[in-house]
C-alpha cells in the first residue's frame, strides 16, 4: 500500500523556502526550454503557412532557393502559356515571373540595418498570391515607381511609412500600401512591379523564379513532369507551400539543437538543485522516514513516495516556467533566414503542445532529481536512521 | 514456548574496522501478557535488545521469536509485513508525521491492511477514544501538547491490534504528570486489552509500573 500523497503534498509546503527556489529554478530552465520550442514553432509557422497547395513554384534546375535560381524570360513565357496553368476570367494566365533581390536596409529606432527581400512580381500575382491582403493604403500601380511593404517589415524599417520613399540601387520607389500576409514569410518582403524593379535593380533579362496557379492542383505530378522534361526549360517545379516549409527545415534545426544546448546547461543546474532540495529534505527527515519503514511501509512505497515529491516540487517548477513563458506569445521577432539571407519576421508560439512539453520536461527533471535521494532514504539501515533522526 | 523468546543472541556492529559487540549471547522469555521493563546504564544494549524483538534490527548470531514466529531469518520485505502485522513501536520523542492530523497519523498504519477508508477512521477514532483524545482527532502534532503527541504515538502503535507493544523510554521526553498519564495509559492496555509490553526505561518510577525489571549490562543480562 503507498505513502498517502496528502503526506508528501503537504510536506513540500512545510518547506515553502526551499520548495519555491527549487521549482523556481527549474521553471527558469522550463521558460528557456518553452522559449526556445515557441522560437522554432513561430519560425516553422511563419514559413509552413507560405504559399499555397494550389500554386507550382518554378526554380532553375539545381537551385535551391529562389534567390540562386534564374529563369530566362523565354522560359517564363513558355511556361505562362503551358496547359497547366490556370486563367482569369478575362483569358490571362494566372501566372507571376518575379524577380527575388536581397537590399540592406537601416532599421527603425536602433543602430545598424538588415538585409530584406524585395520581390518584383507581375500584376497578376494578386491572383495568384490570394493570401495577400492590403491592410493600410492601395496596391501599387502597374508600370509605376511605386511598392507595398508588409507590416510587419514596416514597423521595423526606416523610411517604410506610406508616402515615404525607400532607395533602391539609383531610384527611389514610393511606399503605397501595407499588407499582411496570414503570418506567412511573404510578411517580410517588400512588393513592386517587376518590369519597374528589374531594370532599377540591374536584373534584365532573367526572372528567379515564376510562380502559378494551376488549373487543376490534383494534377500537380503531371504538370510538373510536362516542365521539368521539357528540354527548352532546364527548370525545377515544386509544390508552393511545400517548398517553403523544406526552407525552414535548417533554421528549425539550427534553433532547437541551440535550443536544446543551452537548455541542457541550464537543466544540469536546476538538476542539482532539486537534488540538492531532496538530499536536505530527506535528511531532515530521516525519523519520519524510519517511522514509516518501522510501521511497515515497504523501501519501495518510501521511494516512490519521495519521487512523488520531487514530482510535485518539478511540476510546480514546470507551472512557474509556463507562466514566465506565457508573455512570450505572440512577440515578433526576426532573425536572418538562411535560405534567402535577408530578415524574417515571425512570432513566437507557445502552443498548448509546446506548455505541455515544457511540463513534461520538469517531470522528466524532478523525477531525475528525486532519484537517487529517494533511494537513498529508502536503503537507509533502520536502527540507523531511527537513532539519527 | 515463551510469548517472546530471545536465544543466546549476539549482536555487534563494525566501526572503524574494530568489531563492538552490543549483545553477548543473552537469553531472555517474556510470557504472553506480560509487562517487562528493560532497564541498564547507556550503552548496555537495551534499545537494542528492543529493535532486535520489534524486527528493526537483526541479531549476529542467535535466534529470536515473537509470537511463534523466528525473525531472525526473515528477509527485510518479510520483516516489514511481520512487524505490521505484530509490533506496536512507541518512540522516545514520538515520531508522529508533522503534516498529517491526529487522525491520519494513526491512521497510517492501517493503510498496510486490507480495509476501506470508512473501516480505517472508525478504528483510528476508536484508538484515539481509548487514549483520551476523541476531541483531538484533527489536530495537527504541533497543536497538542509533548504528553498528547505520545498519547496519539500510542493509540498509533495498538491500532492495528498488534501482539506486542515496544515502548522505547515512552516517558523520557516528557514532564512528570504527562509521563504519569502515559504510564497508566500503558498499565491499562496491559490489564484490560492483556497486551504484552516491553518498555527500555531510565526512570526507576517508570519501571515499577512492570511486572518484571530486567537489567542489562555490557550485553548481558545482570542481576
Amino acid at each position: 500500500m503507498a505513502i498517502p500523497l496528502a503526506y508528501n503534498v503537504r510536506s513540500v509546503f512545510q518547506r515553502p523556502v526551499s520548495t519555491f527556489t527549487t521549482a523556481a529554478g527549474i521553471g527558469l530552465t522550463v521558460a528557456i526550454f518553452i522559449g526556445a520550442l515557441a522560437l522554432a514553432e513561430g519560425f516553422r509557422a511563419s514559413l509552413v503557412s507560405t504559399g499555397s497547395n494550389d500554386n507550382a513554384l518554378v526554380l532553375r534546375k539545381g537551385a535551391d532557393s529562389e534567390i540562386s535560381s534564374a529563369i530566362s524570360l523565354e522560359s517564363a513565357s513558355i511556361i505562362r502559356s503551358s496547359p497547366g496553368v490556370a486563367t482569369s476570367p478575362e483569358g490571362r494566365s494566372l501566372a507571376s515571373p518575379e524577380i527575388v533581390v536581397v537590399v540592406n536596409k537601416d532599421r527603425l529606432g536602433m543602430a545598424g540595418s538588415s538585409n530584406l527581400t524585395v520581390r518584383g512580381v507581375d500584376p497578376a500575382a494578386t491572383g495568384v498570391r490570394t493570401a495577400l491582403l492590403l491592410e493600410e493604403g492601395r496596391m501599387f500601380a502597374p508600370g509605376s515607381d511605386e511598392i507595398i511593404v508588409a507590416q510587419r517589415i514596416a514597423k521595423r524599417f526606416a523610411n517604410c511609412e506610406i508616402g515615404q520613399k525607400l532607395r533602391f540601387e539609383q531610384r527611389d520607389f514610393t511606399v503605397v500600401g501595407h499588407f499582411s500576409a496570414k503570418g506567412s514569410a511573404f510578411e517580410s518582403e517588400i512588393w513592386g512591379d517587376a518590369s519597374v524593379l528589374a531594370p532599377a535593380m540591374h536584373r534584365e533579362g532573367v526572372y528567379q523564379t515564376l510562380v502559378f496557379r494551376m488549373k487543376d492542383p490534383g494534377q500537380f505530378p503531371a504538370i510538373k513532369k510536362a516542365l521539368e522534361t521539357d528540354p527548352r526549360l532546364q527548370v525545377e517545379v515544386f509544390r508552393e507551400r511545400e517548398f517553403f516549409a523544406k526552407q525552414s527545415e535548417m533554421f528549425t534545426m539550427i534553433v532547437t539543437v541551440l535550443g536544446t544546448f543551452i537548455t541542457s546547461i541550464m537543466a544540469v543546474g536546476a538538476l542539482f538543485g532539486a537534488v540538492n532540495t531532496m538530499y536536505a529534505t530527506i535528511g531532515a527527515r530521516t525519523r519520519e522516514i524510519a517511522t514509516l519503514l518501522v510501521l511497515g511501509f515497504s523501501p519501495l512505497a518510501v521511494m516512490l513516495a519521495f519521487v512523488v515529491e520531487s514530482l510535485v516540487i518539478s511540476l510546480l517548477g514546470g507551472l512557474i516556467g509556463c507562466l514566465l513563458a506565457l508573455p512570450m506569445n505572440g512577440i515578433t521577432s526576426s532573425t536572418t533566414n538562411f535560405s534567402s539571407f535577408s530578415e524574417q519576421a515571425f512570432q513566437f508560439q507557445v502552443t498548448p503542445q509546446v506548455l505541455l512539453a515544457g511540463l513534461a520536461f520538469s517531470a522528466l527533471l524532478g523525477l531525475l532529481g528525486g532519484f537517487f535521494p529517494a533511494l537513498h532514504a529508502s536503503r537507509r539501515p533502520l536502527a540507523a536512521a531511527l537513532r539519527g533522526g | 514456548m515463551a510469548w517472546v523468546e530471545v536465544r543466546e543472541v549476539h549482536k555487534q556492529y563494525q566501526r572503524e574496522k574494530q568489531a563492538i559487540t552490543v549483545l553477548d549471547g543473552l537469553s531472555l522469555q517474556i510470557e504472553e501478557g506480560e509487562f517487562v521493563a528493560l532497564m541498564g546504564p547507556s550503552g548496555s544494549g537495551k534499545t537494542t535488545l528492543l529493535n532486535l524483538i520489534g524486527g528493526i534490527d537483526s541479531p549476529t548470531s542467535g535466534d529470536i521469536s515473537v509470537a511463534g514466529t523466528n525473525i531472525a531469518r526473515l528477509s527485510g520485505a518479510e520483516l516489514a509485513r511481520w512487524r505490521s502485522n505484530t509490533i506496536g513501536y512507541i518512540f522516545q520523542l514520538y515520531n508522529l508525521m508533522p503534516v498529517l492530523t491526529a487522525l491520519q497519523n494513526v491512521e497510517l498504519p492501517l493503510l498496510l491492511h486490507k480495509m476501506n477508508g470508512a473501516e480505517r477512521r472508525k478504528r483510528a477514532t476508536f484508538a484515539l477514544e481509548l487514549v483520551g483524545l476523541g476531541d483531538r482527532l484533527g489536530h495537527y502534532p504541533r497543536q497538542l501538547s509533548g504528553g498528547q503527541e505520545q498519547r496519539v504515538a500510542i493509540a498509533r502503535a495498538l491500532v492495528s491490534d498488534p501482539k506486542v507493544l515496544l515502548a522505547d523510554e515512552p516517558t523520557g521526553d516528557l514532564d512528570r504528570k504527562s509521563g504519569e498519564e502515559v504510564l497508566q495509559l500503558l498499565e491499562r492496555l496491559n490489564t484490560e486489552f492483556k497486551k504484552t509490553i516491553v518498555m527500555v526505561t531510565h526512570d526507576p518510577h517508570a519501571a515499577e509500573r512492570a511486572h518484571r525489571l530486567v537489567h542489562l549490562d555490557k550485553g548481558v543480562l545482570s542481576a
